[in-house]
């Protein structure tokens, strides 16, 4: 004889709570005898036999929650009568089980009790009221570790990694409970286009701790910005680099005067032209007729460019910035000179985009405006030169032999050894200091 | 460059532009008319309607018994027969009161009447709190009615604003709902001459920048730029997103804006679940979901009625101090000690 089951009583009845037994083992049973009764999600109804015979055993207690077609009693011929012991064990499985399926109801409630809870280091603990501000993560999303191989990121850093080809696994996140942001992703991809040969320390290694000094009470600890940590980083590396310097004495009269020209033809258009600008157009033209300056180490090997694309270094208050101008052999100069302001304006306001700062080949940084007669630049690597640019400085000349006074600039061009022996560097810099000597070659 | 005539500006306060509107209103289309609960003798009682009765007279000024259910309904049915009737309710407290106008009629009648009538209703109510008017009378119920289609819903956070806003209400050819807040009333700014007619369902960018965006609406849009400039001095680029209008909600000034700055704050003075900060939220995850990089988190009021002690409804209310925190957590930067 089949066992009596909880029957499905109404479309969506997923469980039936067993309320009372109306009828106890050893009772004998009718067809149609109510057994007990049955809390369904709409009523209470009564579960009626389907066969005849004598009662013998409960297998849920009364109150158990029964999922549909769980056997809930046996009915039988009166020979294995079992009273008592086994309900009780029936009547927990079955609870256990029902108490899988509860959740969704209660779901609401722990969200919600989530954030302020003790264990999470939000600081999200105000005096008055849970939810004034959104929470942050579920406290375990906070506490525990990610899985290996599972990767925290911002759907920002995905994309940027994405279009850079970065893969983010080799990242390490130095955002919130370590997801990786765009931060991170940006440091990763200056570090991939930095000397491949020099492995790239972490991300997180470069960023000193602020507890690191702070003990000092007659010192104060400024925060490193993150330009200035990648800055910090990268001229650090280019210290491994091998390089040597040359400087050369450019007599910049016509130059002076070529631009003077230049500005007063312009002037219509609202365009000006620095002598920065002269330098940067001098530059590329100077790196097309040699592509071997045009250069940077790469992974054993020297990487001549395609494109001539110049940086310039912009001073902001946040650290130095190198935006690039691309192809600067082919842009006029006007259009380098239109281009160089609108990057440094960005620059300045922290709105430049990492494709404006990558992919440069060369560099030029000018201290003229403050007055520096000469230095040496830092190689931005993997550029194998950086020209830095002195003022212009009016020296004594004897001219057809008479004393004049000459404006003069020192330029002094570094460069990275492996790629470049001084001869040719010579060559370079010497055609250089000729283009802005004889200006109008600059334009041609 | 400039053929365009840039029109005068007088600073005036969020009060007056209201009433000098009105005024302008009633005086070149006859079909406007006011109505509200001591909104004539008494001149309103936060007095935008001061000197209109005196103007124009009871005609065009009524005043109306206490029964927002009655008045709401008979300015819809003098909307339904073509006049432009602007409702005050005294604060959005007592709409309650007249919620089945609003929504079971005002906001279905031009589609269910397959578009045979229009109603062109003005409902303007107050809300807020930081009053100690206590629960029943401080709350910001804008989701109620943002919630509506068939509604526009906007809620102006500067005078300027409270003029182009109002004005484009009132000629508008459908139930607008606009909204004020008590502490804006007294709220001083520059106002241009003029007619002012702002497009309903524009959010404006009210302050640019590239770190974070913050994006909030009605007095959240002066603490949001009271935070924003605070920021500023610390070096964070913050960009604030001025809602204006709840429906149509501008989704595209909003993704634009996160798109640039790839973080947002929703700074909103309703309650945190269900409210404006989640529908924002949901449009940024939808819109620029790759340009994320961080959560967009909320900044709302405490989940409970508002109390009526100064110091415990000072608590409940979201904060300058709030935002500040949560924009830097947001931008993973420790707080500087005088942020508590």
């Amino acid at each position: 004889m089949p066992d009596v089951i909880m029957p499905r009583l109404s479309d969506t009845m997923e469980e039936g709570e067993l309320s009372r037994w109306m009828k106890q083992v050893g009772d004998e049973i009718h067809k149609g005898d109510v057994l007990a009764e049955i809390e369904t999600d709409k009523a209470t109804m009564d579960l009626e036999a389907f066969d005849n015979g004598i009662l013998e055993q409960h297998l849920v207690a009364a109150g158990a929650l029964v999922p549909i077609g769980e056997p809930v009693a046996r009915i039988g011929d009166g020979s294995n009568i079992v009273t008592g012991s086994a309900a009780p064990a029936a009547p927990t499985a079955v609870a256990d089980k029902a108490a899988v399926v509860a959740p969704p109801a209660d779901a609401a409630a722990p969200v919600a009790a989530a954030a302020p809870a003790p264990a999470a280091p939000a600081p999200t603990a105000t005096p008055t009221g849970e939810l004034r501000t959104s929470p942050t993560p579920t406290g375990e999303l906070r506490t525990s570790p990610a899985p290996t191989g599972e990767l925290r990121t911002s759907p920002l850093a995905r994309k940027i990694g994405r279009e850079h080809g970065i893969d983010l696994h080799t990242i390490a996140g130095t955002g919130p409970q370590g997801r990786i942001t765009r931060t991170d992703v940006d440091t990763a991809i200056l570090a991939q286009a930095s000397v491949a040969a020099v492995p790239a320390p972490t991300p997180a290694a470069v960023v000193p701790t602020s507890a690191a000094a702070s003990a000092a009470a007659d010192s104060v600890d400024v925060p490193v910005s993150r330009i200035r940590a990648v800055t910090a980083r990268r001229l650090t590396e280019s210290q491994a680099v091998p390089h040597f310097f040359l400087t050369s004495v450019v007599n910049v009269e016509r130059l002076v005067d070529f631009r003077a020209e230049v500005n007063e033809s312009l002037a219509a258009l609202g365009t000006k032209v620095s002598l920065n600008d002269l330098f940067v157009r001098a530059s590329a033209v100077a790196l097309r007729a040699h592509p071997e300056v045009n250069a940077s180490w790469g992974d054993g090997v020297i990487r001549r460019h395609h494109h001539v694309n110049v940086g310039v270094a912009v001073a902001t208050d946040d650290g130095l910035l190198v935006p690039v101008v691309t192809d600067a052999d082919q842009k006029s100069l006007g259009a380098i000179a239109v281009e160089t302001r609108a990057l440094a304006g960005l620059a300045r306001t922290g709105g430049l985009s990492l494709g404006q700062m990558t992919g440069g080949t060369f560099t030029i940084s000018n201290l003229g405006m403050f007055g520096i007669d000469s230095f040496t630049a830092v190689l931005n690597p993997p550029e194998a030169g950086i020209l830095a640019i002195g003022a212009a400085t009016d020296v004594p000349a004897v001219r057809d032999g008479v004393l004049v006074s000459l404006p003069t600039v020192k330029i002094t061009l570094t460069v990275d050894h492996r790629v470049l022996d001084g001869a040719v560097a010579a060559a370079f810099l010497r055609d250089l200091v000729t283009l802005l000597e004889e200006p109008l070659r600059i334009v041609l | 460059m400039t053929d365009k005539v840039v029109p005068a500006t007088r600073t005036i306060t969020y009060r007056q532009a209201l009433n000098e509107t009105l005024r302008y209103e009633l005086e070149h289309d006859e079909k406007v008319f006011l109505i509200g609960e001591e909104i004539g003798v008494f001149e309103g009682s936060y007095k935008i309607t001061a000197g209109l009765l005196e103007d124009f007279g009871p005609d065009r000024v009524l005043d109306a018994p206490i029964a927002e259910e009655g008045f709401v309904g008979a300015a819809l049915g003098a909307a339904m027969l073509g006049m432009r009737p602007v409702v005050e309710i005294m604060t959005i407290n007592f709409s309650l009161i007249a919620i089945d106008q609003i929504v079971n009629h005002a906001a279905k009648m031009r589609s269910m009447f397959a578009g045979q009538v229009s109603i062109p209703l003005v409902i303007r109510m107050p809300g807020g709190g930081g009053q100690q008017l206590a629960a029943t009378h401080s709350q910001n119920l804008e989701v109620w009615y943002a919630h509506i289609p068939g509604l526009k819903v906007v809620a102006p956070s500067t005078p300027a604003d409270a003029k182009a806003l109002l004005t484009a209400a009132i000629r508008d050819d459908d139930p607008v709902i606009f909204l004020e807040n008590l502490s804006l009333y007294s709220a001083k700014g520059e106002v241009p001459d003029g007619e002012q007619i702002a497009e309903i369902g524009k959010a404006a960018v009210v302050k640019t920048g590239t770190d974070l965006t913050i994006v909030s609406y009605s007095r959240g849009t002066t603490t949001a730029l009271e935070v924003a400039h605070q920021l500023e001095a610390e070096g964070l680029s913050i960009e604030v997103v001025d809602l204006r209008s709840l429906r149509p909600l501008d989704r595209d000034t909003i993704c634009a804006s996160v798109r640039k700055t790839g973080h947002a704050v929703v700074f909103e003075d309703d309650w945190l679940s269900y409210g404006i900060g989640a529908e924002i939220s949901a449009t940024i995850g939808e819109g620029v979901f790759d340009f994320l990089d961080a959560p967009v988190r909320r900044v709302a009021a405490a989940e409970v009625p508002l109390p009526y002690a100064k110091a415990l409804e000072r608590a409940a209310l979201p904060s300058a101090a709030d935002l500040a925190r949560v924009v830097r957590e947001v931008l993973n930067i420790s707080s500087t000690p005088n942020d508590k």
